[in-house]
């Protein structure tokens, strides 16, 4: 008979889950973990490949002379933006019709749901400036983008500057087969939404923008400069979009090839790569800057206003001049020349990227680990879960122990639907007040305390999350009666497969986001009992809670940035985090915000709860 | 003595001349071919595979050049590398490096273009089974004293050769195809010369005689291209294809170059695959085919003021038909272009039909109208 069907040998294989089950648990913990380390040892690894025929090898002649001419166009645009005070539209317009393109502008405006302290804006109106050159003998199907922010202060004038002398250096070329766009946006990821939303005719976000006059066609790629300096020492590289997206590995890998033909130090999280990967800290810096772009693509933030395309299944990426300490610097005609290359490169292309990795991390720039590699690491971490599930189905369905004296036992009701019912109920309901009474309870808050708009949604949605805590005491008033030790294991089994579904969907399309929430969650969800001591399963328990994970997690950033904060530092950190997230999910569609306030929120209040069941 | 001496040597000479033009003469039948073809094929696109379109480009331009004129040649490119949006260079198509040398010129006749280049049309090429609509330009009309060169490019693997990024022709429909014109006497002897990745790989299934075959690389090697042009940004040719065209440079129409030397074109040093060749099912002794009897259309002219008495051809036997045997019917050759029945210059003979119902009728009716109004009459006169 077959393995589940012998009643002996399931009988075996049931009592084994059920006796083993906290070592297997803790064994497949540690080997995730280990597992998830060891991805950023270099022999566990793959080196980056073209995959992409049409792009073939570095095999272009880069002949863009206009560096310095660029710069004095950059110095130009920094008094134009100063004299303005803002976007210099009218000698934007002028200078890139001069060059020949075609330009248009886009309007658009915005009122944030409370102000943004980081950037300091609340209100925002601004104009995007765009031209588009056309492809001189091919039809209009197709396009590619380089854009530049129009940064307040002293920052990016030398990006624009380099946009406009490329723009004037492509202009003269025949060999173009898509249009290329010149974006200037202003207010950067807000001109960036405006602009896509317009190119795309869609309206996400509810923000107001102009129609845009002109198009270019379907765009195949992007990339976004920033360049604040004469001078670079080394080109940044930075890829994670909006909820986690990466752009296609052939980007990567054609921004790699090219750094290398040009000799210019390319970075990837600010770290330059290493050879010496069998020593100790050869591997700590290869997984520090692994776990920097962990803990980046969780956030579900666009860390470059490249992010906003990858929506939109265009493939875009960052690139970032850093001047840095170094004797070596490159100067802007070689930046340009990079780009020249990557855009004739571009230009080869007759598909959209789509023959590399769409989901991978990078210990380096020149290595990479494919989602095949690195998913067991949350397979394991996931199967602690189903373990756990069949241990408490296994209870659960396992016959009452018999009364010794051999009295007729009283047949003890099932669980009741009501005591599961009402513990889902209460906690998603508390998920939903702390997504939506933030924002809309900011205004009586600010009219009783005395803090701002933002500090008053921030610390709203704090205090929601620790009156959350309270609710089991409240819980219990509310419904009469005990519970039976039926009704937490069924509790229990509801919330640990909600929870293991929650964590799943979550990795499959944000690896990071659902791995660094199971590295927390799983161990809790597995050992949460009623019987356990408790005091210190309730410290545990706040201390595994996504909020103090978000905590802790701003701290290692920190840490591995190479400039560790204090406690109080952290602390400020922490809270711009929160309102930054809860920005992000107004203003661009961000899903962590709404993913930790209405599903893994409740999920942990769930276990919150059982912990206190009486 | 002086005089017999001298009448000595010059009749020596004289006789020595004599059957010096008896040699070339008997060399003018050594080949048996009258006429040359060729069929030039680039069955890939895409802008980077521009080097195949230059390979094909470059035999073009040799076998032009040694004689063999747009009308004997079927020129098949599946893209257009000289007007493509990515070249940098409009209406030109280089073959070496620093642009150098335009294969594409001015009078570059393409017959079949683009997504034409498709298996079945390569093998109705090859076969002649053409609609009747097919323009001559389109058509291999070549006869059983034809000489014909096959030059194919593109990517391949083993047993197979892509066209068009979409289909494949498999090394055993090629060897039918060519057994098919074995059968249907369309060649006399032909060289087949195939430049992709396990290139060997497509000749190793030919079964009919008097086929010569050649390959860049044996199977399980690739086939690599030789040089980058950093402006045009794309390999501009394939290796073996290249130091193919430098010996075909050194070979003018009257050179006695042969298929020895062909072979030894592109060693591996050069080459890094292997190239390989067939020569089992040629007839002739390869050292005695010349590369000009299938790179060129080499007219073979001797001005001669002797007479040279050329053998008798062979005879027909004919055959009696021996205890009954039914006669033998003569068989004739397809006519391969039925110019007549495509410009109906000869009105067809068609069978006499008897008039049909319809045409009676009307006659018949006409008769009795006819006869109603005016025979009556005349019949009461007469009678």
């Amino acid at each position: 008979m077959g393995l589940l069907s012998d009643p002996n040998r399931r009988r075996a294989l049931i009592s084994l889950i059920t006796r083993l089950n906290a070592p297997i648990c803790l064994v497949c913990y540690l080997v995730g973990v280990t597992w998830f380390m060891g991805l950023a040892f270099e022999p566990f690894t793959l080196r980056t490949y073209m995959s992409e025929n049409a792009m073939g090898s570095t095999m272009v002649e880069e002949r863009f002379p206009a560096g310095e001419r660029a710069l004095v166009t950059g110095r130009e645009f920094a008094a134009h933006k100063k004299k303005v005070g803002g976007m210099p539209v009218d000698w934007l317009v002028k200078t890139m019709q001069a060059r020949g393109l075609e330009v248009f502008t886009q309007r658009f405006s915005r009122t944030l749901p409370f102000p943004d302290e980081n950037k300091e804006r609340y209100m925002v109106k601004g104009t995007n400036v765009y031209g588009i050159l056309r492809a001189p003998r091919a039809p209009r199907t197709e396009a590619l983008v380089l854009s530049a922010p129009c940064s307040p202060g002293d920052n990016n004038n030398q990006a624009v500057g380099l946009l406009l002398g490329l723009a004037q250096y492509f202009r003269s070329q025949v060999y173009w087969a898509k249009d290329i766009i010149f974006l200037v946006n202003e207010h950067d990821l807000i001109g960036m939404q405006a602009w896509l939303e317009g190119y795309h005719h869609t309206n996400t976000t509810g923000m107001d923008w102009s129609p845009l006059q002109g198009r270019g066609g379907s765009i195949q790629a992007a990339l976004s400069l920033e360049l604040s300096s004469d001078v670079v020492t080394s080109l940044d590289l930075v890829l994670e979009g909006l909820n986690g997206q990466l752009p296609n590995l052939d980007l990567v890998n054609l921004f790699y090839a090219f750094c290398q033909k040009i000799g210019v130090l390319c970075t990837i999280q600010g770290k330059l790569q290493r050879n010496d990967w069998d020593s100790v800290s050869g591997y700590s810096h290869a997984a520090q800057t692994m776990i920097l772009m962990v803990m980046k693509q969780a956030s579900g933030r666009p860390w470059g206003d490249h992010g906003l395309f990858l929506r939109y299944h265009i493939e875009a990426a960052t690139i970032k001049g850093i001047n840095s300490f170094r004797p070596y610097k490159t100067d802007v005609t070689t930046v340009g020349r990079l780009l020249e290359g990557m855009y004739r490169k571009l230009n080869n292309l007759l598909e959209r990227l789509h023959q590399s990795y769409f989901f991978y991390l990078m210990p380096s720039l020149s290595h990479f680990v494919s989602i095949g590699y690195y998913m067991p690491a949350f397979g394991l971490l996931a199967v602690i879960l189903l373990l756990r599930a069949l241990d408490l189905w296994v209870q659960l369905g396992a016959p009452p122990p018999r009364a010794e004296d051999g009295t007729v036992e009283i047949v003890p009701s099932g669980p009741g639907f009501l005591s599961v019912f009402t513990p889902l109920v209460i906690s998603h309901l508390t998920g939903a007040a702390l997504y939506v009474l933030p924002i809309r309870l900011q205004g009586t808050v600010v009219e009783h305390f005395p803090v701002s708009e933002t500090e008053a949604v921030v610390l709203m949605a704090i205090a929601i999350y620790t009156a959350g805590l309270a609710l089991p005491h409240n819980t219990h008033r509310l419904v009469a009666g005990e519970g039976t030790e039926q009704e937490w294991k069924v509790l229990k089994l509801v919330a640990i497969l909600y929870l293991a579904v929650l964590l799943g969907c979550t990795a499959l399309i944000n690896f990071s986001l659902g791995f660094i929430l199971a590295l927390t969650l799983v161990p809790m969800a597995a050992f949460i009992t009623p019987h356990v001591s408790k005091v210190l399963s309730a410290v545990t328990m706040v201390f595994l809670s996504p909020a103090c994970t978000l905590l802790f997690c701003v701290f290692f950033f920190q840490e591995l940035q190479e400039s560790p904060v204090t406690f109080h530092e952290a602390w400020v950190l922490y809270l711009s985090v929160i309102s930054q997230g809860i920005l992000d999910h107004a203003l661009y569609g961000s899903l962590v915000y709404p993913l930790v306030a209405l599903l893994v929120y409740p999920c942990w209040l769930l276990f919150w709860n059982i912990l206190f069941w009486k | 003595m002086k005089t017999l001496i001298l009448f000595s040597f010059f009749s020596t000479y004289l006789l020595a001349n004599c059957s010096n033009i008896e040699d070339k003469a008997g060399q003018f039948f050594s080949s048996g071919h009258t006429n040359n073809w060729a069929v030039l094929v680039c069955t890939s696109r895409f802008w980077f595979n521009y080097r195949h379109v230059t390979n094909s480009l470059s035999v073009y331009r040799s076998v032009k050049r040694l004689g063999i004129p747009d009308s004997h040649i079927v020129l098949m490119l599946a893209d257009d590398m000289a007007c493509n949006h990515r070249n940098p260079k409009p209406a030109t198509v280089f073959s070496h490096k620093n642009m150098e040398l335009n294969v594409y010129g001015d009078d570059v006749e393409v017959d079949y273009r683009g997504y034409e280049v498709t298996v079945e049309n390569f093998l109705r090429v090859l076969t002649g089974r053409l609609p009747p609509s097919t323009p001559r330009s389109k058509r291999l009309l070549s006869d059983d004293r034809s000489n014909i060169l096959i030059y194919l490019t593109g990517h391949g693997g083993n047993g197979f050769l892509k066209f068009q990024d979409s289909e494949e022709i498999s090394n055993v429909e090629l060897a039918d195809a060519f057994e098919q014109m074995w059968q249907k006497r369309r060649y006399n002897e032909l060289l087949f010369i195939i430049d992709t990745c396990q290139g060997a790989s497509m000749y190793e299934r030919f079964y009919s005689p008097n086929l010569l075959a050649l390959a860049s690389s044996q199977v399980g090697e690739d086939s690599l291209s030789h040089q980058p042009d950093l402006a045009i940004g794309v390999h501009l040719m394939d290796r073996y294809t290249f130091y193919l065209l430098e010996f075909l440079e050194d070979i003018h129409p009257a050179s006695k170059a042969n298929m020895n030397d062909l072979f030894k074109v592109c060693p591996k040093s050069q080459c890094v695959s292997t190239p390989g060749h067939r020569t089992d099912l040629f007839l002739r002794d390869p050292r005695s085919a010349l590369i000009t009897d299938f790179f060129g259309s080499v007219r073979k002219v001797e001005i001669t003021m002797e007479t040279i008495d050329l053998p008798e051809p062979v005879q027909q036997v004919e055959e009696t038909p021996v205890y009954g045997e039914l006669e033998k019917e003569t068989y004739s050759y397809v006519d391969q272009l039925p110019v007549s029945e495509i410009i109906h210059q000869k009105p067809k003979q068609k069978n006499w039909h008897p008039p049909d119902g319809f045409i009676l009728g009307l006659w018949t009716l006409i008769l009795m109208i006819f006869f109603k109004t005016y025979g009556i009459k005349h019949l009461k006169h007469v009678l």
